[in-house]
C-alpha cells in the first residue's frame, strides 16, 4: 500500500511538473516550425534548401569533450570565455568573436547555429550561413582533401553522399585562432572536422559533428548527435552579423556595467 | 513484482523530466552569461534614456529613482534585431523620455542591469522578449 502511495506520488509530481514546460515547448514548436508539408521520403542525394536547426546551447562543451594533450591544456588555459568553467569576467575575456572576428567553422555550427541554405551545383554545393552572413563551399567532384592546407577560418572541405540520404563531409586546413565553441575549447591547424547530414525525410536532416584533433585532444569526439535540422524553404534568412562598432556600444552600455566593471 | 515495476516506470518518467529541464536552459551570450540570476525576477519603472538597436543585443538603458529618490542609471539587455522584430519590436520602439516598466531578470551581482522578459509603454502596449527563465533557448528564433 505505501509502495503504491509512494509510485502514485512520483507520477503526480512528474505530471504536474511536466505539465507548463510541455504546453510552452509546443507552443514554442508550433510558433517556430514551419508548416507542415506532408512527411515525403527524402529526395536521393539531396539537400538543397533552407534548413533550420533545432539549437545548440551555447554554454559550450568545457566539461564534456575528452583529455587533452599537453599542448590542448596549454591552448585551452590560455583561452579566456565568457561561458564553461574556465568563465571569467566580461572585461577580461579573450574571445575572439567578443571583437567580431570570424567565428570560423566548426564554432559556427555550434554556436549560433541558424538558418542555413543550400545550393547544389553539379561539382559543388554551397552553404549560406544566417549567422555572419557566411559561406562554405563542398566540393563534391571527388577531388581528395589537400595534403596540406593553407588555414583558412572556414577551412576546406570535401562532400561524398555515402547513400542516398546521408552525405559526409571532411574538412581541414581551420586557423587555429577560432574556438571551437563558448567555452574555449581550442583546436590546432591539423584539426579534421567530420559532419554527417542524414536526410531522414523530405523535411528532415539528423546532424552529426565529429572532432579529430591528435594535438590537442586524446580522442576522437563527437560534439553534435543528430542534431535536428528542419526544412523551411519559405523563410527570408535575416541578416545576422557581427559589427564592431556595435559590439563597442554594446559592451559600453551593458556588459560592463553589469559586470561591475564600467569604471576600469 | 507489480510494484516494483510501477516504481521502476515512475524512476524512468522522473528522470526523464529532469533530463527535460536541464535542457530548458535559457539562450545567454558567448561573451558571457553577465551572472544574471535566473530565479528572480523584478520590475523596475522609469525613463528611457537610450535605444541601442544592435547586435550582439539590443539594450535599453533608463533612469529609475529608488526608494531614496536617488537616480540610478539602469541597463537591460534584449536579443539581436532580427529575433526581435518577430516579436513586434522596432528600432523605434522608444524614444528617450519614455516612461516605460520594465521587467526583467537582474544581475547577480547587485548591479543595475538585467535581461528584459517584456517592458510596458505609457500606453499600455507590451513587448515581451519571450525568454522566460528556464524556457527552452531561444537560440532558435530567427
Amino acid at each position: 500500500m505505501r509502495c503504491r502511495f509512494v509510485v502514485g506520488v512520483f507520477f503526480g509530481i512528474a505530471a504536474l511538473s511536466a505539465f507548463p514546460i510541455s504546453i510552452a515547448w509546443t507552443v514554442r514548436a508550433q510558433s517556430q516550425r514551419p508548416a507542415q508539408q506532408s512527411v515525403a521520403p527524402a529526395p536521393h542525394k539531396d539537400m538543397s534548401g533552407i534548413w533550420v536547426p533545432q539549437g545548440v546551447s551555447p554554454i559550450g562543451f568545457s566539461d564534456k569533450h575528452p583529455a587533452f594533450t599537453p599542448l590542448g591544456e596549454k591552448m585551452f588555459r590560455a583561452n579566456k570565455p565568457g561561458r564553461g568553467i574556465t568563465e571569467v569576467p566580461v572585461a577580461d575575456t579573450n574571445d575572439p568573436l567578443d571583437s567580431c572576428d570570424p567565428e570560423g567553422f566548426p564554432r559556427n555550427e555550434i554556436f549560433e547555429f541558424r538558418a542555413i541554405q543550400v545550393t547544389q551545383a553539379p561539382d559543388r554545393m554551397l552553404f549560406a550561413y544566417q549567422y555572419q552572413k557566411v559561406w562554405r563551399a563542398i566540393f563534391t567532384d571527388g577531388r581528395e582533401l589537400p595534403k596540406d592546407p593553407d588555414a583558412s577560418w572556414y577551412g576546406y572541405s570535401v562532400g561524398k553522399w555515402v547513400d542516398d540520404f546521408t552525405l559526409v563531409v571532411q574538412t581541414v586546413g581551420l586557423d587555429d585562432r577560432t574556438w571551437i565553441d563558448n567555452s574555449g575549447l581550442p583546436h590546432s591547424e591539423d584539426l579534421h572536422v567530420e559532419e554527417r547530414f542524414h536526410r531522414v525525410d523530405y523535411n528532415t536532416i539528423e546532424f552529426t559533428l565529429m572532432i579529430d584533433d591528435p594535438k590537442i585532444y586524446t580522442q576522437k569526439w563527437t560534439i553534435l548527435d543528430k542534431l535536428k535540422m528542419h526544412l523551411d524553404n519559405k523563410l527570408e534568412i535575416p541578416e545576422m552579423i557581427c559589427v564592431p562598432t556595435e559590439m563597442e556600444q554594446y559592451k559600453k552600455r551593458m556588459a560592463a556595467p553589469a559586470a561591475g566593471e564600467e569604471k576600469r | 513484482m507489480r510494484n516494483r515495476r510501477l516504481a521502476s516506470i515512475a524512476l524512468l518518467l522522473f528522470s526523464a523530466l529532469m533530463v527535460l529541464l536541464m535542457s530548458s536552459l535559457p539562450a545567454l551570450a558567448h561573451h558571457g552569461n553577465a551572472a544574471f540570476d535566473t530565479s528572480k525576477h523584478i520590475t523596475i519603472k522609469g525613463t528611457v534614456v537610450d535605444w541601442l538597436w544592435a547586435n550582439p543585443h539590443c539594450v535599453l538603458t533608463l533612469d529609475v529613482k529608488d526608494d531614496k529618490g536617488r537616480v540610478v542609471r539602469w541597463a537591460a539587455e534584449a536579443n539581436i534585431p532580427s529575433d526581435m522584430v518577430k516579436r513586434g519590436w522596432k528600432k523605434t520602439s522608444f524614444n528617450p523620455g519614455d516612461v516605460v516598466a520594465v521587467t526583467m531578470v537582474p544581475a547577480k551581482n547587485d548591479r543595475p542591469a538585467g535581461r528584459i522578459e517584456q517592458v510596458v509603454l505609457a500606453d499600455g502596449e507590451t513587448l515581451t522578449t519571450g525568454v522566460p527563465p528556464n524556457s527552452p533557448t531561444e537560440n532558435k528564433a530567427y
